[in-house]
């Protein structure tokens, strides 16, 4: 009796469930009863961690720094001087970068002063008219990826440029440029010690995995506080956000290396630095150029959410649009934003994936022949702006530049669209709008409030127990009692009413528009390229659509996320479904399978792992979704979170409120991860 | 071709290992002082330590082709790991022309790659981002060799195995075959004494295999490097050696020249590797020949002491009196029948052939 309920996985599940059914009917809301909910005991965290990040920057280690204003030397403490300095440089690139596309004087002010700049007017940098940067660009493209991606690239830049959006975009890119690389260095460094010290990687690991899964908002508040407002503190956030895929890569295609490549280049003679840079990095260059291709992914994502800590571009404008309610603005600001991304994804994919190849005999004109163009692209793009500003009147040179806001728009024609659709569908929207929150979203969160203490950790921990074992249980109960032990479990409960909702129907649809896709080589193509584009979308994007249907509602936040965390769910699916092995399809075959017994006897249990992963990167993107949701107004951790970015005392609440999330994240990656492991291993996959 | 001229042995081996062990395993230097030389696998196994070479005492001598023959999992590759410090021996002395190189530091033992030795692997483990010129000069140039002085000396690498004309296509480009080739000329490139190769040709197909043997036995004609070659094909072995080590769980289970192996094996696992060998493959004449007899008349017909018996079979099958056996000088030093050329094709495997020709 015992051992066949050992054994019978779906009875300990049914007799979880019943437990969890129970406790859930018996236990009320009590004031005082640790059932029902836990005391907030470490609710001072977030005080502590306040005073002592003052204390960092204002007190500790006082040093003395000479003032030239004052002519005297004055204390100050060292954090802080060593975040002004970082402050500087960080700045000092970024305007470096942008004055070069789009002109300007504050380069040379840092060099000459402001004085000697106010005197000599004329000392500025001139700025590239935008036929270099996007003939360039187009250039690039083509040596990279040829005509097709050339193609985009160009039609793109134009686009931009024509919808006089080129200024926001290009302050967006500069910061990117500076972001991207610095990532990518901080990256290579310590994927490079993880790979030669296995303490490093021991110790690396956990810290990654909660840094790609703590909301972005999180990073915004301390970096606000050590480094202050601007575009270098949104590089410094992007730079935190975008380097853990980088250390990741790093690693993996390090490892990935195998024994013989490390040990070719030792008994060539290299020394450590010589095997380093010679040997394994250049070897490894796919995997760590893919890792590239995630920094630069990472760093759009964060162009919206930067812009709240002062970076200038598009992400600003398109803040301000979407606080308007203007949707034909944002719209253009969002494509912008979206085509800036998938060029840079295709063009640093294409560098990925590009081999040298050797072609005998070429001349000089062969071998320059990009550079070569180039220079004459150069040159006649800057005749042209100079004839330019003779034909156009006085500050509208559009060989030059397009100004912002005064290029083609659609704007208007949008607007009316959306209003065209408004008044139309007003009552259908409304109706399904009123329908869905009335009769399903708010039971669901009334139950999921209702939940007591001990349900949850019952039922969580539960699953863990049956799926993993006593380990698996322990930590998973770990992450949730951090969070119980906040004052913030309804709110947790409320990410989580919003997290689950939209993780079952995009895991649902994902899978079932998956497998259907799968069928053909044809749907495959399609949807993987679906998936391709729709991922290099920074999350934001998602929220202007829905906005622009059901307005501030959860509608709004459910249907933004379900669309975006279907995205990995589908892929998974796919991808699983495509890794089953054509012996065993062809055995399937021979067995005389019909396509129905083919995916649920072969295809499904094959691909489950897979698809398990999936599903639990579905729920990393759907967590992502419900806190940059808290911009149109939920009231979960999201909101708070926001709300601490403009609180002077905001650091440690944001802090810990970023863990909480993390925390829900990765107690459902404890248990999804373990599962896909073991079928992994009960299937000899590994 | 005659591999045995070019041994010249000296009285200094190039490398000598005495009582090598390697055991991977967390305690493993603790259990092998315990277990006091003696070491036994299954014990080891239990300890949670895997033994990877246990107590390897040889010599090789200059321009020796000794090869290390074992399945999977013998320790064979383990060994020359140990020998050119890849991974560190657990205990043991090896001994590279006068240095234990076992107590080098890092430096020393840099300078010793740079200058002595040279390793080619199974998977060519070539640089991709270079081409085959770069990956050629890529030794010389680590060692801080000007760029046309490294190229110049790579170029004469290319032409001697081969590859002139695709000296600058990148490894992806080439043939498996000639990847390897590429390997070998990377490993030739600092002029080494000493030539590892760890199953060099395991990975091409079997008629590749064999064009890259003869160019292997080609190069060493003229090279006369001092070569410890590892693989798993009993036949590639026969073919190269000049002494073969066959190795089992960790273990030289005997350590000699071809002929030896074939005729004299030492352990029933080494029995089992020659029983299917065909010995008119392996052995040369001079293994089966009768000594000089004034008595016996020798007929026209004369072969070489070195030459495998299939290359002379056929004539000494149709020649009616018994064919004289001379040296590379000329001399007579014996005379083989008929009658032995059909035994050792036909006759009884199991009856050992020294014996019966006496």
């Amino acid at each position: 009796m015992i051992s066949a309920f050992m054994q019978k996985k779906y009875l300990q599940f049914v007799a979880l469930l019943v437990i969890f059914i129970l406790l859930y009917q018996t236990i009320g809301p009590a004031e005082n009863n640790l059932l029902w909910r836990l005391p907030p005991l470490i609710q001072a965290f977030p005080l502590w961690i306040n005073d002592s990040i003052s204390y960092m920057m204002f007190e500790w280690w006082p040093i003395d720094i000479y003032d030239p204003d004052i002519e005297e030397y004055e204390e100050s403490p060292l954090v802080r001087e060593f975040t002004r300095l970082v402050s500087g440089l960080i700045l000092f690139l970024i305007e470096l970068i942008r004055e070069i596309m789009l002109g300007g004087a504050k380069t040379i002010v840092t060099f000459a002063g402001w004085d000697w700049a106010t005197a000599n007017p004329w000392a500025k940098m001139p700025g590239l008219p935008w036929t270099v940067i996007a003939g360039g660009a187009t250039i690039l493209g083509y040596t990279l990826g040829g005509r097709g991606l050339a193609l985009f690239v160009g039609l793109s830049m134009t686009y931009i440029s024509v919808f006089g959006q080129w200024e926001p975009a290009m302050q967006t890119l500069s910061f990117v440029l500076v972001a991207a690389p610095v990532s990518v260095f901080i990256g290579l460094v310590f994927g490079i010690w993880a790979f030669r010290s296995k303490t490093v990687e021991t110790v690396l690991n956990p810290l990654l995995n909660m840094a790609q899964i703590i909301p972005h908002f999180s990073y915004l508040i301390p970096v606000m506080v050590f480094f202050g407002i601007g575009d270098h503190a949104g590089a410094i956030a992007t730079v935190i956000f975008a380097t853990p895929p980088m250390v990741r890569l790093t690693l993996l295609g390090l490892k990935k290396l195998g024994p013989e490549v490390a040990e070719s280049g030792m008994m060539s003679g290299c020394n450590n630095w010589q095997l380093l840079t010679k040997v394994l990095v250049p070897t490894a260059r796919r995997d760590i150029l893919i890792g590239v291709n995630q920094v630069i992914m990472q760093c759009l994502a964060m162009v919206v959410l930067a812009s709240l800590i002062g970076a200038k571009g598009l992400g600003i404008d398109l803040l301000i649009a979407l606080n308007r309610l203007d949707i034909g603005a944002a719209t253009e600001i969002g494509i912008c934003i979206v085509l800036i991304a998938i060029i840079l994804d295709r063009m640093s994919l294409a560098w990925a994936n590009k081999q040298t190849d050797y072609f005998p005999d070429q001349s000089f004109s062969g071998r320059h022949k990009y550079s070569l163009i180039f220079a004459v692209l150069f040159v006649v793009a800057l005749g042209l702006a100079f004839v330019g500003q003779f034909i156009f009147p006085e500050g509208f040179n559009y060989l030059y530049i397009v100004p912002h806001n005064k290029g083609i728009s659609i704007a208007i024609f949008l607007q009316s669209g959306v209003d065209w659709i408004w008044d139309t569908y007003f009552f259908a929207l409304k109706g399904f709008n009123e329908w869905l929150i009335i009769s399903f979203l708010m039971p669901v969160k009334a139950a999921y409030l209702g939940m007591p203490v001990i349900a949850t950790f019952t039922l969580m921990m539960g699953v863990g127990l049956i799926v993993g074992g006593i380990r698996v249980a322990l930590t998973v109960g770990g992450f949730l009692l951090f969070i119980a032990l906040t004052k913030w479990w309804d709110r947790a409960l409320i990410t989580a009413y919003l997290m689950s909702v939209s993780v079952l129907v995009s895991g649902i649809i994902g899978i079932t528009l998956g497998t259907l896709c799968a069928q053909n080589a044809k749907s495959t193509r399609f949807i993987l390229t679906y998936c391709d584009t729709f991922q290099t979308f920074p999350s934001f994007i998602y929220l202007i659509p829905v906005m622009m249907l059901f307005g501030i509602t959860d509608t709004a936040v459910v249907i933004a996320i379900i669309v975006y965390a279907s995205i990995p769910a589908l892929r998974y699916t796919v991808e699983g479904l495509l890794s089953v092995p054509d012996t065993l399809q062809d055995a399937g075959t021979m067995a005389g399978v019909n396509r129905v017994q083919r995916w649920l006897s072969i295809e499904l249990p094959m691909s489950f792992p897979h698809i398990a992963l999936g599903l639990n990167q579905t729920v990393v993107f759907a967590l992502s979704m419900v806190i940059i949701g808290a911009m149109i107004g939920t009231d979960d951790l999201g909101q708070l979170i926001l709300g601490s970015l403009s609180d002077r005392n905001g650091v440690g609440n944001g802090l810990i409120l970023g863990i909480c999330v993390a925390c829900i994240g990765l107690a459902i990656d404890q248990i999804l991860r373990t599962w896909a492991n073991q079928r992994k291993q009960a299937l000899g996959l590994n | 071709m005659s591999l045995q001229n070019a041994t010249s042995p000296s009285n200094e081996p190039v490398i000598r290992c005495e009582s090598v062990y390697k055991i991977f395993g967390d305690n493993a230097e603790s259990l092998l002082k315990k277990a006091n030389g003696a070491v036994d696998a299954a014990k080891f196994k239990e300890a949670g330590c895997i033994v990877g070479v246990n107590n390897a005492s040889f010599e090789i001598h200059e321009g020796e082709l000794l090869i290390i023959m074992g399945l999977s999992g013998s320790g064979k590759s383990t060994l020359l790991r140990c020998i050119s410090r890849l991974t560190d021996a657990t205990a043991g002395k090896i001994i590279i022309e006068g240095d234990d190189i076992l107590t080098m530091n890092n430096k020393q033992l840099i300078e010793l790659r740079r200058n002595k030795m040279g390793m080619v692997f199974q998977n060519f483990a070539l640089l991709p981002h270079k081409t085959v010129l770069e990956n050629i000069a890529f030794p010389l140039q680590v060692k801080g060799m000007s760029t046309s002085d490294s190229i110049d000396r790579a170029m004469e690498m290319v032409n001697l195995v081969d590859l002139t004309g695709r000296e600058d296509y990148y490894p992806r480009q080439l043939s498996g075959g000639q990847q390897q080739r590429v390997g070998i000329a990377r490993s030739l490139a600092i002029e080494p004494d000493i030539w590892f190769l760890d199953e060099p040709f395991s990975a091409l197909d079997p008629l590749i295999r064999k064009e890259m043997q003869d160019e292997f036995l080609r190069l060493q004609s003229t090279l006369h490097k001092t070569i410890m070659f590892v693989t798993h094909d009993f036949d590639e072995a026969l073919r190269l050696a000049d002494r073969i080590a066959i190795m089992k769980d960790g273990v030289i289970e005997q350590l000699d020249t071809p002929a030896n192996i074939v005729l004299n094996p030492a352990t029933e696992y080494v029995r089992k590797f020659t029983e299917e060998v065909p010995r008119e493959k392996v052995l040369k004449i001079e293994a089966v020949m009768d000594a000089v007899n004034a008595d016996v008349s020798l007929g026209e017909l004369s072969v070489n002491a070195n030459t495998i018996i299939e290359d002379v079979a056929e004539s000494i099958l149709n020649s009616n009196a018994p064919v004289r056996v001379i040296d590379d000088e000329g001399q007579t030093v014996g005379s083989i029948t008929a009658a032995k050329i059909v035994h050792v094709l036909f006759g009884d495997h199991s009856i050992n052939l020294s014996e019966t020709t006496s």
